[in-house]
């Protein structure tokens, strides 16, 4: 898929994360904008999946070990079709499936639940090594916060996926810089994070901006071509990223836009639409 | 007398896994760095390439069980009661039991017979934790006949299976060509009419013993094994009250949360008669050697009989 097919589909993402997020009345936005384009490369691009058979065996696997994230992640299956678009403005309400963190028995597409952080990544370990165990050749993808790599489970996992050379295993972070305290290297930094990969025994990837689907593009096909060595994208990323006032705010790490607010980000959402179709 | 057989079900639980191993290609042995005391050691002898030493990190350890788990394999994740059910207590919940992935926990060393190690080894919480977790199967087996028959039922099971080993060598008892082993199912080790006691784990023999001496002092004791604490065997827990009108329940673990917790949460709601909780009163160990422990914890043969009585004297 063209990289501008790529930026409307995560535009729509972005729409979808808002609504779904202005209709729950609570919910992440900031992290979930920042990582729409990941998540539309991901599912419309890289990932061996098909929506009609969402379990199929040979599937690459995706855990969203920032379980908060969900609404990137649901807009993001919902527009490849796992299920329908419409069903997001259910996000967190009482009897829907698509709960408020990953929930992997009832949302179609789902390959783990989580939400408490630092657990993701074991899990995704876990089915990267089952794959290497018994000989499968589908690959595992884990999208972690650069908060979340303060858990220090996160470490334990990574030592693993060096010590046994998960080569089908690819790590992302998220490196929009926020966390709900403040800045990352205010509230417990963890730079530098590439260091603390290598150090790890991971073939590691920096990338300049992580809202740019070529430079996506490039790291994930560096990270596919990767022997012998599990690989770490790191991504740097505007958090609340399409959204004028979200941009780079703390603030919006875990709030949703009130009635006024969530027509201006509609609104900010729309240009960018109409400018990409001006291309 | 003649010598009684004594293995640690440990030892059970790492020779089962081979059974299993030789059965099932989708079962996977996980360890974090304590394959020689959980006996897993035996497993990784005879599979060496489906045995994974996660190294000591019981949390990753946890997570990646669940991972395995969705990809359809059997993963048994195995270390102390301490670490599987308390430093891993939300790895579980949240990795396992909320998901609830098909992986089964084999927790070595439980209780206060562990020894010498003392009270930061000793777990006597596990069964409470590991009970409050939805869909969680939580059971104790009370020899290596049942040890071994558990691990064949766990594997059988489709679901997450927390299991609690002993470090101690310990009696067999179960080793009758009439014993069957199912799930959520009590068994009736020697019936009576004036006192129920409900016991797992290593404190049944112990249990049997109090019951043969209290026969000889007239005093008819029913004994069951239950094993597994929860699903609990709620039919055979009322109908022992309603048998006998006194309950006694032993355990190696806090008297709170465990078996006699569960009994009591069943007893009180369908069936009130007194109780009487044996097991480790709301407090830590200590080193010591185990017979040491249990003597002083009063879960021997000597202090279950000498707390039962003064239990029906009241």
């Amino acid at each position: 898929m063209e990289n501008l097919e790529l930026q409307k589909i995560a535009n729509e993402v972005r729409k979808d994360i808002v609504t779904a997020v202005h209709a729950a009345k609570a919910g992440h936005p900031g992290g979930s904008l920042s990582s729409a384009d990941v998540f539309t490369y991901l599912y419309f691009e890289e990932m061996n999946i098909d929506p009609k058979d969402p379990k199929k065996a040979d599937r690459d696997r995706f855990v969203l070990s920032k379980g908060h994230n969900a609404p990137g992640y649901y807009a993001a299956l919902a527009e490849r079709g796992f299920f329908p678009k419409e069903d997001l403005v259910t996000l967190r309400h009482l009897g829907s499936y698509l709960q408020g963190h990953p929930d992997m028995k009832h949302i179609p597409g789902v390959d783990m639940s989580s939400g408490s952080l630092g657990q993701g990544i074991s899990a995704a370990v876990g089915m990267a090594l089952s794959a290497k165990l018994y000989g499968d050749s589908y690959r595992v993808y884990t999208l972690l916060g650069d908060g979340e790599i303060e858990e220090g489970q996160v470490w334990e996992a990574a030592m693993f996926a060096g010590h046994r050379k998960l080569d089908n295993l690819c790590v992302i972070v998220d490196n929009n810089g926020l966390q709900i305290d403040g800045p990352i290297d205010q509230v417990c930094s963890p730079y530098p994070i590439d260091r603390k990969f290598e150090a790890f025994n991971f073939h590691v990837i920096n990338v300049e901006n992580g809202n740019d689907m070529e430079q996506l593009r490039a790291a994930f096909a560096e990270a596919k071509a990767v022997k012998g060595m599990p690989s770490c994208i790191i991504m740097k990323t505007l958090k609340g990223k399409g959204v004028s006032f979200m941009e780079g705010s703390v603030g919006w790490h875990g709030k949703a836009p009130n009635d006024e607010e969530y027509e201006i980000a509609m609104k900010d959402l729309e240009k960018v639409g109409e400018a990409l179709c001006q291309k | 007398m003649s010598e009684v057989k004594k293995i640690a079900t440990r030892a059970s639980y790492g020779n089962a896994l081979v059974e299993l191993g030789e059965k099932h290609d989708n079962v996977v042995v996980l360890d974090a760095d304590l394959a020689a005391a959980t006996q897993t050691g035996i497993f990784k002898k005879a599979f060496p390439e489906r045995h994974i030493d996660c190294g000591i990190a019981e949390c990753n350890m946890t997570g990646i069980g669940a991972g395995l788990a969705t990809t359809g394999k059997v993963p048994f994740i195995s270390t102390f009661a301490m670490f599987a059910a308390g430093r891993a207590f939300e790895q579980v919940r949240n990795s396992i039991g909320y998901p609830h992935l098909n992986v089964k926990i084999g927790a070595t060393h439980g209780g206060i017979s562990v020894g010498e190690d003392g009270a930061s080894h000793q777990c006597c919480e596990d069964f409470a934790l590991m009970r409050s977790i939805p869909g969680m199967v939580v059971a104790c087996p009370s020899d290596d006949v049942e040890a071994r028959a558990l691990v064949h039922a766990a594997y059988e099971y489709e679901g997450p299976v927390y299991m609690r080993f002993s470090r101690l060598a310990t009696p067999v008892i179960n080793d009758k060509p009439d014993y069957h082993f199912e799930l959520g199912k009590g068994i009736v080790l020697r019936e009576g009419k004036d006192v129920a006691v409900i016991a797992n784990g290593l404190p049944v023999a112990a249990a049997l013993e109090a019951a043969e001496q209290l026969a000889a002092e007239g005093i008819q004791a029913m004994v069951i094994n239950m094993h597994t604490i929860k699903p609990l065997d709620e039919n055979l827990v009322i109908a022992a009250a309603k048998e006998t009108g006194k309950v006694v329940t032993i355990e190696e673990h806090s008297i709170i949360g465990g078996l006699g917790g569960a009994v009591c949460e069943c007893l009180s709601e369908n069936y009130p008669v007194p109780v009487k909780r044996i097991g480790v009163r709301d407090v830590f160990g200590e080193s010591g050697t185990a017979q040491s422990l249990l003597h002083k914890h009063e879960l021997d043969a000597e202090g279950i009989h000498r707390q039962i009585k003064e239990f029906l004297a009241k």
